[in-house]
């Protein structure tokens, strides 16, 4: 819970700081939010994470979407073609399992969005994992909570700090 | 009408104990999880289940079993909540060993874990007590304090991690037997004097 109130504080302030910045600079100038702070990893994002999972156009038989941005620390652009690894317990797989994780690549806009199975609650919390780990960057884990495990839906935000 | 009072009493501990293992045993969670996290699971609630028979044990309120057979009864089912403890976290283990090295570690992302490991230590200090009884100078009295400290301490850490997961349990079960464990714990510490909080 508190973690993706972390994640819609996060990203009320820096929708709000948007807005802010646009208003002052004009309308025509495109929000330029100075200073954005890269994400810092999560208590247990790593776990049961198998590295090089493989760049695919859903995971088993999907039906749930995990859908997040990923920004460059400090000016906080949007980086396209970055490659975040997902996993989580579905109703086809553990966490552990090889079929329970995928790649995808963000778009243009920094955006990715990634079909899966169903994210069922295992120990505990319905959570799904993602990792950006490619080296350009610092690698990031995060380890997002479902508001209820009904939800068909999840999403993650990356800040990156370039190494 | 003795009998049929002592059939009720046992009738409602049957209730109380086994619906919320029959509720979870439909949850539709189980579908999606391999052997070794179901049996992890239920040895979790069985466990939960087991401190409402504990005190009812030991304080012999039990038709048919009366103080001194509630009491060997009490050891024996203090063992079985051990073992049903050491299953939980072992399957668990199993099933996801970084999730579990974390929650020992205190360092897990899950608030309900650190209720768990503490009442896990708590019901290890408790039966190392019970095994150390006759070689600690304790007075017997002084023993029951601890012992019923440790347990009741366990018994909190218990109910809170059981309410703050999302996992097999139906809700209202949960609280039912939670509520029920605590009630029954503060009756009987109450009526067996374990403090002297009233003059007898």
């Amino acid at each position: 819970m508190s973690q993706s109130g972390k994640v819609s504080r996060r990203r009320l302030l820096r929708t709000g700081g948007a807005v802010v910045a646009t208003t002052l600079v004009g309308l025509a100038v495109p929000a330029r939010a100075q200073g954005v702070a890269p994400t810092p990893s999560m208590r247990g994002g790593s776990n049961n994470y198998r590295p090089g999972a493989p760049i695919v156009e859903r995971i088993g038989g999907g039906g749930f979407w995990m859908t997040g941005t990923v920004r460059r620390a400090g000016d906080g652009a949007p980086l396209a073609n970055q490659r975040i690894q997902i996993w989580a317990h579905t109703t086809e797989g553990h966490e552990r399992d090889p079929q329970s994780h995928g790649a995808t690549l963000t778009d243009s806009n920094g955006e990715f969005r990634l079909e899966m199975p169903q994210i069922v609650p295992a120990f505990g919390q319905p959570h799904g994992h993602l990792a950006y780990d490619s080296g350009d960057f610092k690698t990031v884990f995060l380890r997002p909570i479902m508001n209820s495990a009904r939800d068909k839906t999840l999403a993650a935000h990356f800040v990156l700090q370039p190494v | 009408m003795m009998r049929a009072k002592s059939a009720l009493a046992w009738a409602a501990l049957t209730f109380i104990v086994g619906a919320p293992i029959a509720v979870a045993a439909t949850s539709p969670y189980l579908a999606w999880r391999d052997p070794i996290y179901i049996i992890a699971g239920f040895a979790g609630i069985a466990a939960l289940a087991l401190m409402v028979v504990q005190p009812l044990l030991v304080a012999g309120y039990l038709p048919g079993v009366a103080r001194p057979t509630g009491r060997r009864w009490h050891k024996w089912v203090g063992i079985t909540l051990l073992g049903a403890v050491i299953l939980h976290v072992v399957g668990l283990w199993i099933t996801s060993p970084p999730d579990v090295v974390d929650a020992l570690l205190l360092v897990s992302p899950t608030p309900f874990s650190v209720w768990g490991v503490a009442a896990m230590w708590l019901i290890i200090a408790a039966a190392v007590l019970v095994w150390m009884r006759r070689r600690l100078p304790l007075r017997s009295q002084t023993w029951r304090r601890v012992h019923t400290s440790l347990v009741g301490a366990a018994l909190v850490g218990t109910v809170l991690h059981a309410l703050l997961i999302v996992g097999t349990m139906g809700t209202i079960s949960k609280w039912m037997l939670c509520l029920v464990a605590i009630v029954v714990s503060v009756k009987v510490i109450w009526d067996l004097r374990i403090w002297q909080w009233r003059r007898s």
